[in-house]
């Protein structure tokens, strides 16, 4: 199915769920309600002519002058050897969304590693804790805001340029 | 390590007093392939949980390439997976290929999948040698080194480096084909396609190496896919599925060759010996496709013309690499400047790690070293 077809039946099954599509960039994106994510990718994992059995990837985008945190799902589906991106925006004060860890086993660490890096609350996540930075990093490190410590346990983090 | 919520109960029924057993493997253990520590919780010599603890390799190269332009990171792909550095490489190049809209000359294109072939080779020879290795054969981890090394000499020909290639750039790669590379690369692969055969002689069907395998953490096909196990480890399960052939990019849609899948030959079908057997095998089908890249391969140029400062539109893009533990997914998002607005890398090592805790329930404590070398997990692109 084409990524306009996909999009047609969500909007067919959840109308309230979906804010927009966008058909033109190179990834075909379907932005939906941060709240109704469990719901729209619970119908595209079960339904059989969409069966997207697979999240190959999922990131957080830090959008800091457009004041939200973006998170990026890479649907692909091999039964039916078809692709769909899902977006939904969160706020960068309270960011916060319902885990789709029940749906995909991948996005356990996934989504661990988004909240460990850009502070992406996933509520309903079975062991939502740090996953790269060790687990008292104050912050989080891909924020577009976040300012490096200086020092971390008496290490320091500036040295000076090479080039002097 | 925070631990809560993973305590268990020891349950004897003849009187004897025992007690659950945590135990710390790594992160400075010999089999673990990197820098990564396991916490396991056993009851005897019977795992009850392994839990994995990343992030001992983390070098932030996400955050880096926010700040080194697209050009400039190249370089650091390398590190991704420094194991198999050459599919990095491409996996960056072609990302930023399709943000921008450049296409690559044909030259340029045979060039980079004959580097990373090689490259595979390279990877699938270490990924073996130290599997038989950590289960505790040490003679064919020799045979395997001693053939990577002649690949690296190839690949040091190509581009002047061993380990971290630094081979392609946005657009193509670097350097053509040194003089004489066809024959120098053919003549390897004579030599080196009978050693495989010799290799399986030597140690893949030996019965104490088969026992130590077979039926060891099998994976289901749906298990599999729901915690996005790519590459070889996928295949193992009996899935045919391979991004170079079902998801073409590059010159793959023109090349012949077969995908190998686990059989369950020796045991259940998706063991830790049929994730073993899939790399062997695709040994053979990765010289197969350098022999016929080397003979179809075009004149032209092998670089095209790209900015200097490379500016893609806004928007993202992203793309799929087979790399030697995968489906290797890069993301980019561009905001129109000269430098990625975020990158994004999931790795094969990295969904590979995440299934541990949940295959190494009721192993033996000495299955959970065979389990890892299985998946062919290597930590740096891991932890990234």
């Amino acid at each position: 199915m084409s990524p306009t077809e996909i999009h047609q039946r969500l909007q067919d099954q959840h109308t309230d769920a979906i804010t927009s599509f966008e058909a033109a960039p190179l990834d075909p994106f379907v932005l939906v309600k941060p709240d109704s994510i469990v719901e729209v990718c619970r119908f595209l994992h079960d339904d059989p002519d969409l069966a997207f059995d697979c999240l190959t990837n999922m990131s957080g985008v830090d959008f800091l002058k457009e004041d939200y945190i973006q998170v990026v799902l890479h649907l692909y589906s091999y039964t039916h050897r078809h692709a769909i991106v899902i977006k939904a925006d969160v706020s960068r004060e309270e960011p916060s969304m319902p885990s789709v860890e029940a749906i995909w086993k991948a996005a356990n660490w996934l989504e661990r590693e988004i909240y460990d890096l850009l502070g992406v609350v996933f509520t309903g996540h079975p062991d939502l804790r740090r996953l790269l930075m060790p687990e008292d990093w104050i912050g989080h490190p891909l924020r577009k805001d976040f300012v490096e410590p200086e020092e971390y346990h008496g290490i320091s983090t500036r040295r000076e340029s090479l080039l002097k | 390590m925070s631990l809560a919520g993973y305590e268990f109960e020891v349950q004897r029924d003849d009187g004897l007093a025992t007690e659950e057993m945590t135990l710390n493997m790594g992160p400075q253990h010999p089999s673990t392939h990197g820098v990564l520590r396991f916490v396991v919780k056993a009851d005897g010599e019977i795992m009850r949980t392994a839990l994995p603890d990343i992030g001992y390799l983390h070098r932030s190269i996400e955050k880096i390439s926010e700040k080194v332009g697209y050009h400039g990171f190249m370089p650091y792909t390398d590190r991704v997976d420094y194991v198999s550095a050459m599919q990095c490489n491409q996996g960056w190049a072609m990302v930023c290929e399709r943000a921008a809209g450049i296409e690559v000359p044909r030259r340029g294109e045979f060039c980079r999948v004959i580097a990373c072939e090689l490259g595979r080779i390279a990877s699938h020879l270490l990924s073996v040698g130290t599997m038989v290795m950590d289960i505790g054969g040490m003679t064919p981890f020799t045979h395997a080194i001693r053939e990577r090394e002649k690949v690296n000499n190839l690949l040091e020909d190509l581009c002047g480096a061993r380990l971290t290639f630094n081979y392609m750039r946005i657009g193509g790669v670097a350097w053509d084909l040194p003089p004489g590379y066809t024959e120098q690369v053919t003549a390897f692969l004579d030599q080196f396609e009978p050693l495989i055969d010799e290799y399986n002689d030597l140690i893949s069907y030996n019965k104490i190496y088969v026992e130590r395998l077979a039926n060891v953490a099998a994976v289901s096909k749906e298990e599999a896919i729901n915690y996005n196990l790519v590459g070889p480890n996928l295949r193992g399960c009996g899935f045919q599925y391979d991004v170079r052939r079902d998801e073409p990019y590059s010159i793959y849609p023109e090349l012949d060759f077969e995908v190998p899948v686990g059989t369950g030959e020796v045991g259940t079908l998706g063991d830790c010996f049929d994730r073993y057997m899939v790399r062997i095998k695709e040994l053979k089908e990765s010289c197969k496709i350098v022999r016929q890249c080397l003979e179809m391969i075009p004149d032209g140029p092998v670089l095209a013309r790209v900015a200097k400062k490379l500016k893609p539109p806004v928007g993202d893009a992203h793309v799929r690499v087979e790399a030697s533990r995968g489906d290797m997914g890069w993301y980019v998002v561009s905001d129109g400047s000269e430098f990625p607005y975020r990158t994004k890398i999931r790795t094969g090592s990295f969904s590979a790690m995440s299934i541990v805790d949940k295959l190494s329930r009721g192993l033996m404590i000495a299955d959970l070293i065979a389990l890892i070398a299985s998946l062919d997990v290597v930590a740096p692109e891991v932890d990234r």
